[in-house]
């Protein structure tokens, strides 16, 4: 019979869940765990300096291993920190624990010191949540939070536990085994059969790849029948890197910030196959209008996405990778020459703008110059606003999990914390960041966490003194009444960054601009790497608000 | 970011639906359900909940306008951890009726 207090049962049950970094931040309702998780010699804890950034340090984490990732906050003020990094992890999928502390039992809903109802709160945000009345629930709690987290579509669990929670005395035979995900649905072989017929009679069919296959590890099947089938492919911002953008079947990302050829690939298709994907309004403009001319396939893990935006001709519920297995050996082999060389006509007569761009102190040139010092290895975060979308036209995806962005919440701040969780969870590859100077502002305390863990991040800070996003909208669609989207103030992030400990290069002073990049990339550490963009570079092409995706402006 | 432009929501049509619900019995299932209907401004004009069996579970009923996003709710909810089943049953059902006695 093993005795142990609540506390230490949970960092036994993290440490055999294979948990090995915790990001988070103590306070008066976490201190029993806080106090057990001192005694463990297996999980590194990560001091965070807000729990927003502990929050997206677990997401970084997370997202490039695809293994649920833990952070701890206190209770009150603690917990609702983390209510954003949450809510982010809900809108892309991503499968993360939340444990935070909460006031005694007996002191619930009396408004206790740094009381909040965080269950309540995060009941919409949580894939699932637990607010745990008693030491025994642990051993189910626990692995249920990470079961649920990694089974299906991945999603954040919030696990609350009481303070007295943590100190009662537990007593239990064994431990319970670390969770393992839920068996995927069963295969759907009759739907599957009807997309291959499907796939085999259409003319021009298109591949629409959403993150759900990057989740469920479907890439290289997705590729596989890409190349069978003939199929021309596009991929939503999630999806980047599950097939390499200079494959010659990839048409790159779709939506409001796509290549126009892309856009007009999708007006022509006769058939749309998406999978894992889930017709987000920024990826398929008017939804009416969106491949007017398609019948398509939908293939989700996720029952509740199909027929939820466009109704499916036919509609398969399962694990992405699996149905792709399936759905292979029934689709014929097809070189589909027409429709393949119709796609190149659109694809050269509509070149994209950020091709042979070469100047590293332009938005487009210095994503191409950082994406030339690198191999496909590197991994790449952005936070939020024009330098994310530049990044996600620009940077050469190649492979699953390389790319790390905030997409369905759209998050300014999630850039460099993702970046540390990613680098903490794989400590050999460069992890760079490119931020903005609005979204670097919003989690710049995490520098100072950044320093002490000495992590191999680069932040990549393309400055336009601006919230650049912001002042684009106001200036193409708000008359150019320009209004609280310019700063007055100019920080020197160079001093920033060198105050936290960081070591920091300008581009704009340096003399081989390229070379300082390129060195500043290979030197093992962190570095904040400073670049002036001018304000008045848009993205572009775009989708106006409201228009269908072939009705884009610029570029 | 950038304002989202929709089509107005379609109003709820006048038919009703009963929701029979089989789910764990603690005291966060009902938060959950209630938030997904209120989310999406979905009037639930009845509701009742009562243990089963052993008191593990509960059966909630509602009383909902027939809607073209039921359908979808519907999936939402069989997706809830702590929902165990969902059945769908004319207005003609008879647990609302019997407790109309009580609403005078
Ligand atoms: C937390 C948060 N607040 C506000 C917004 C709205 N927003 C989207 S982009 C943007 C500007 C981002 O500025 P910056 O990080 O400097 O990037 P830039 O667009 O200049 O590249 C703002 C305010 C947001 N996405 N997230």
């Amino acid at each position: 019979m093993k005795q142990m207090t609540g506390a230490e049962l949970i960092v036994r049950l993290l440490e055999r869940q294979g948990v090995r970094t915790v990001a988070g931040i103590p306070g008066g309702a976490i201190l029993p765990l806080y106090d057990a998780l001192s005694g463990s010699t297996l999980i590194h804890h990560v001091l965070a300096r807000h729990e927003q950034g502990a929050g997206f340090m677990a997401q970084g984490m997370a997202r490039v291993s695809g293994v649920p990732a833990v952070c701890f906050a206190s209770s009150g003020p603690g917990a609702t920190n983390l209510v954003t990094a949450i809510a982010d992890a809900r809108l892309d999928s991503i499968p993360m624990v939340a444990i935070t502390g909460q006031v005694p039992l007996s002191m619930i809903g009396t408004d206790a010191f740094q009381e909040v109802d965080i269950y309540g709160m995060t009941v919409p945000i949580t894939k699932h949540n637990f607010l745990v009345r008693s030491v025994d629930e642990l051993l189910e709690v626990i692995p249920a939070a990470f079961r649920i987290a990694m089974s299906g579509r991945p999603g954040p669990v919030l696990v609350d536990v009481p303070k007295d929670v943590q100190n009662q005395i537990v007593a239990c035979e064994d431990f319970p085994p670390p969770a393992t995900p839920d068996a995927p649905p069963a295969l759907d072989m009759a739907a599957i059969a009807e997309a291959a017929r499907l796939i085999n009679e259409a003319e021009q069919p298109v591949l629409y790849l959403g993150g759900g296959v990057i989740h469920s590890g479907a890439a290289q099947q997705a590729v596989t029948l890409a190349e069978q089938a003939g199929l021309p492919t596009t991929m939503t911002l999630m999806a980047l890197g599950a097939m390499p953008v200079d494959h010659p079947l990839s048409i790159g990302m779709l939506g409001m910030h796509a290549a126009r050829h892309t856009n007009f690939v999708l007006e022509e298709a006769d058939l749309l196959v998406c999978v894992g994907a889930r017709f987000d309004d920024r990826a398929i403009g008017k939804a009416a209008q969106f491949c007017p001319k398609a019948k398509i396939v939908h293939i989700d893990v996720d029952p509740s996405e199909l027929h939820k935006i466009r109704q499916a001709h036919v509609a398969i519920n399962g694990d992405v990778a699996r149905v792709l297995e399936a759905l292979l050996p029934r689709v014929e082999v097809s070189l589909r020459k027409r429709w393949l060389s119709r796609v190149e006509s659109l694809k050269s007569r509509f070149p994209v703008p950020w091709a042979n761009q070469d100047d590293p102190r332009t938005h487009y040139g210095l994503v191409q110059a950082v994406a030339a010092a690198l191999d496909d290895e590197a991994v790449i975060a952005t936070d939020v606003g024009q330098h994310q979308m530049w990044v996600a036209q620009a940077y050469p995806f190649r492979r699953p999990r390389q790319w790390l962005t905030s997409g369905g919440l759209g998050t300014m701040g999630f850039g460099v914390p993702a970046a540390m969780g990613a680098a903490l969870a794989e400590r050999d590859r460069t992890v760079v960041c490119f931020s903005g100077d609005g979204s670097l502002m919003m989690n710049v305390q995490e520098l100072a966490t950044l320093a002490e863990e000495w992590l191999n991040v680069k932040i990549v800070l393309m400055n336009n003194n601006s919230l650049g996003l912001v002042y684009q909208q106001q200036n193409l669609f708000y008359g150019k009444r320009v209004f609280a989207s310019k700063y007055r103030g100019a920080p020197d992030f160079v001093k920033i960054a060198e105050g936290f400990g960081i070591p920091a290069v300008d581009l704009d002073t340096a003399a081989n601009p390229r070379g300082t990049l390129a060195q500043a990339l290979h030197t093992p550490g962190p570095c904040l790497i400073h670049v002036s963009i001018d304000r008045e570079q848009f993205v572009y092409p775009m989708v106006p608000p409201g228009a269908a995706n072939t009705e884009m402006i610029g570029g | 970011m950038i304002e989202q432009v929709a089509e107005p929501l379609q109003q709820s049509g006048f038919a009703k639906v009963i929701l029979e619900i089989d789910v764990n019995n603690h005291p966060g299932v009902m938060s959950h359900i209630c938030n997904l209907f209120a989310r999406r401004a979905f009037n639930v004009e009845g509701i009742l909940c009562m243990p089963v069996s052993d008191g593990k579970r509960s059966r909630i009923w509602l009383l909902v306008f027939e809607d073209q996003r039921l359908e979808q709710m519907v999936r939402q909810l069989e997706k809830l951890q702590d929902v165990l089943a969902v059945r769908r049953h004319s207005a003609g059902h008879e647990v609302f009726e019997r407790l109309e006695d009580f609403f005078h």
